[in-house]
């Protein structure tokens, strides 16, 4: 029964790091309508980035991070107005395929600079903290940190949705981008700013990539998948729908790894498909596609 | 004005696909065909291999280029039915005895079959989303064939010396060519590379020429009308999927007979069997069928003189996607067709006027 217990917890906990890989995906998507293929690179680029700003500047993980944000704001800013803005309008193929020649410039960048090997974010004696529950059930600290702070990072988007001036541009310029324009909203601007903010939330999932377990150059576009399940179970742009459906792909793994190691990540894919098959809006769809 | 609605017309007209161009260059082409066939008689060994090589991408090029250019479905998981071909013609001639080339017919069946299912499934997604909807699909495959240890599991495992050996019609060209089987082998794999691309070549043209590649051609122009003037959508890109699927595992099959050896993530490469292809598509102009033929051209220089460079190779082909996307979205191919008006393989229809003998009024 613990067993059991155990492994629902530490599957729930796991669906908030895949929440936070998603919610960058999910905001994305729901505002400008691009799937971005080179989404899962960007965070494993942002993992690389707290490690060399920690290791160059002899900082812990968590200060790195508050150096690496600013840094990923500008690079997802200027990757939007220089690149990505130009790829929109045109068809479905434009904006995969130059997202897809992004992730393979990004992996294939940083074999060049960091080489193949596995990396570490070295977080001293929180990695290994836990809290005992009782009844033979303990979480560990980094989960835990993990699942809260997607928490906080779903609400923080729902606030910047919902409750301030950008976040009525957002949702004006994902509803109808014609009358938006008319009512003087610069959308190429806002894009820019919503990639930003992306990057924003693809920094804080490297950091929790980066330190819960081993990463290295060539694992970005599997993230890039469990994240594109969360934000397809959850329905398109409802941020609590992408949490509920990182956790449905965090507990589909952890029973699976249960079952048997080798079928963790098939587990997950099968439970993806099978809502899909069921519910091909998702759960909680806010927006038509 | 009014004598001209009075009478009936004086001439003809009749729909005319071909071009005097393309009438010339199918004699030509038949030519290089014949000389493709009997150059394994003066060329090296690793001119055959490399052109084997060509000849395959070329083949997986026109597969996705009629799913993605013209039935829309922008896949990134037709490396599903390359690792499933490459799988079933293991399975077929380990287990069933078969002959390597029955096999690569039979895997395209299978395949074929596979694909409906599958199909089902991944046209749930619609446009964007279908492409990480199929990758995930082709995800699951390669987590399915590492779990069958009979073929080896995550690790794979090679092809029996005595079923590449024993190809059909090894022997006749052991004396015919005068040479060793490890040589014999690549002339048949390369014979069955040649016929796989001119196959699907020929496929994707008649195709396309037909009624149903009249509605196809409807579908990427603009769905919606489509469907408003009686074309079934659904079912004609479930059709083009499924020969796609089909053309596809047949390819994966003789892939894996050349390579004798397979494992989950080559045969499941996302990179090698899609990144690779939609590359050559794009290159060389999508929605064309002459453009994977340009395509395949230029990634084999690129992959030729500059492979060795290693990621920064990778980094050039994948900063190339992004500026042929940017600065020239049809490709060499389409780029040249919208200034010359050229057509090798014509699918267009023309009214033309029929030569009327005599005066019908």
């Amino acid at each position: 029964m613990a067993g059991l217990l155990d492994t629902i917890i530490q599957g729930i906990l796991l669906g908030g790091l895949y929440a936070l890989f998603a919610a960058g995906l999910s905001l994305i998507f729901g505002i400008m309508r691009l799937v971005n293929l080179a989404h899962g690179d960007l965070i494993v680029l942002a993992a690389f980035a707290i490690l060399a700003l920690g290791s160059g500047l002899g900082l812990d993980p968590l200060l790195a991070t508050l150096l690496a944000l600013p840094v990923m704001f500008l690079i997802g800013f200027g990757l939007q107005q220089i690149l990505l803005n130009r790829t929109l309008g045109h068809g479905l193929l434009p904006p995969l395929l130059v997202t897809f020649g992004l992730s393979i410039i990004i992996q294939n960048g940083l074999l060049q600079g960091f080489t193949a090997d596995s990396q570490r974010l070295q977080a001293g004696a929180i990695e290994t903290a836990s809290i005992n529950l009782g009844g033979g059930v303990a979480v560990g600290l980094i989960p835990l940190l993990t699942f809260a702070s997607a928490v906080i990072v779903i609400i923080g988007l729902n606030v910047l949705f919902y409750r301030t001036a950008l976040g009525r541009a957002f949702r004006a310029t994902s509803d109808d981008l014609a009358t938006a324009e008319l009512m003087g909203i610069d959308h190429h601007r806002t894009f820019a700013l919503a990639m930003g903010i992306a990057m924003i939330v693809v920094t804080i999932a490297g950091l929790y990539l980066g330190m819960r377990a081993n990463f290295d150059p060539t694992i970005g576009p599997a993230r890039l998948l469990y994240a594109f399940e969360a934000v397809i179970i959850g329905g398109l742009g409802s941020f609590w729908g992408t949490l509920a459906g990182g956790v449905i792909i965090g507990l589909a793994q952890t029973i699976g790894a249960n079952i048997d190691p080798e079928w963790q990540i098939l587990a997950g894919h099968l439970a993806f498909l099978f809502v899909l098959v069921l519910r091909p809006r998702g759960l909680f769809p806010r927006a038509l596609d | 004005m009014t004598s001209a609605s009075a009478s009936p017309p004086t001439a003809q007209f009749r729909v005319a696909v071909s071009t005097p161009a393309s009438l010339g260059l199918a004699a030509v082409g038949l030519l290089l065909l014949v000389g493709l066939v009997a150059l394994p008689s003066v060329a090296e060994r690793d001119l055959i291999q490399d052109l084997s090589f060509v000849f395959y991408m070329l083949a997986l090029a026109q597969c996705w280029n009629l799913l993605a250019g013209y039935a829309g479905l922008v896949s990134v998981g037709q490396q599903a039915f390359v690792g499933l071909g490459g799988y079933l013609l293991f399975a077929l001639t380990i287990f069933g005895n078969l002959d390597p080339l029955l096999a690569i017919v039979l895997a395209g069946v299978v395949a074929g079959l596979f694909a409906i299912p599958t199909g089902l499934v991944v046209f749930r997604f619609r446009g964007a989303y279908f492409a990480i909807g199929s990758w995930v699909v082709a995800e699951v495959y390669r987590l399915v064939f590492a779990q069958i240890k009979q073929l080896g599991g995550g690790t794979g495992t090679s092809l029996p010396p005595s079923v590449s050996n024993g190809v059909a019609g090894i022997d006749w060209v052991k004396t015919l060519f005068d040479v060793r089987a490890p040589a014999a082998r690549d002339i048949i794999t390369y014979w069955a590379a040649l016929a796989l691309a001119a196959g699907t070549l020929a496929v994707v043209y008649l195709l396309l020429r037909s009624r149903r590649g009249l509605a196809l051609a409807a579908i990427r122009d603009q769905e919606a009308t489509a469907e408003s003037v009686g074309i079934n959508t659904v079912r004609t890109k479930l059709a083009v999927y499924v020969l796609v699927a089909a053309m596809t595992g047949m390819i994966g099959a003789l892939i894996y007979l050349q390579k004798a050896r397979i494992s989950p993530d080559s045969a499941f490469a996302v990179l090698d069997w899609t990144a690779y292809v939609i590359l050559i598509v794009v290159i060389g102009g999508i929605g064309t069928i002459e453009g994977p033929v340009v395509g395949v051209i230029v990634f084999y220089l690129l992959q030729r003189y500059l492979a060795d460079y290693g990621t920064w190779y990778l980094i050039l082909l994948g900063a190339i996607a992004i500026a042929v996307m940017l600065f020239a979205p049809q490709g060499i191919w389409g780029s040249l067709q919208g200034r010359f008006r050229l057509a090798l393989f014509p699918t267009q229809r023309r009214l033309e006027r029929a030569d009327v003998s005599g005066d019908r009024t």
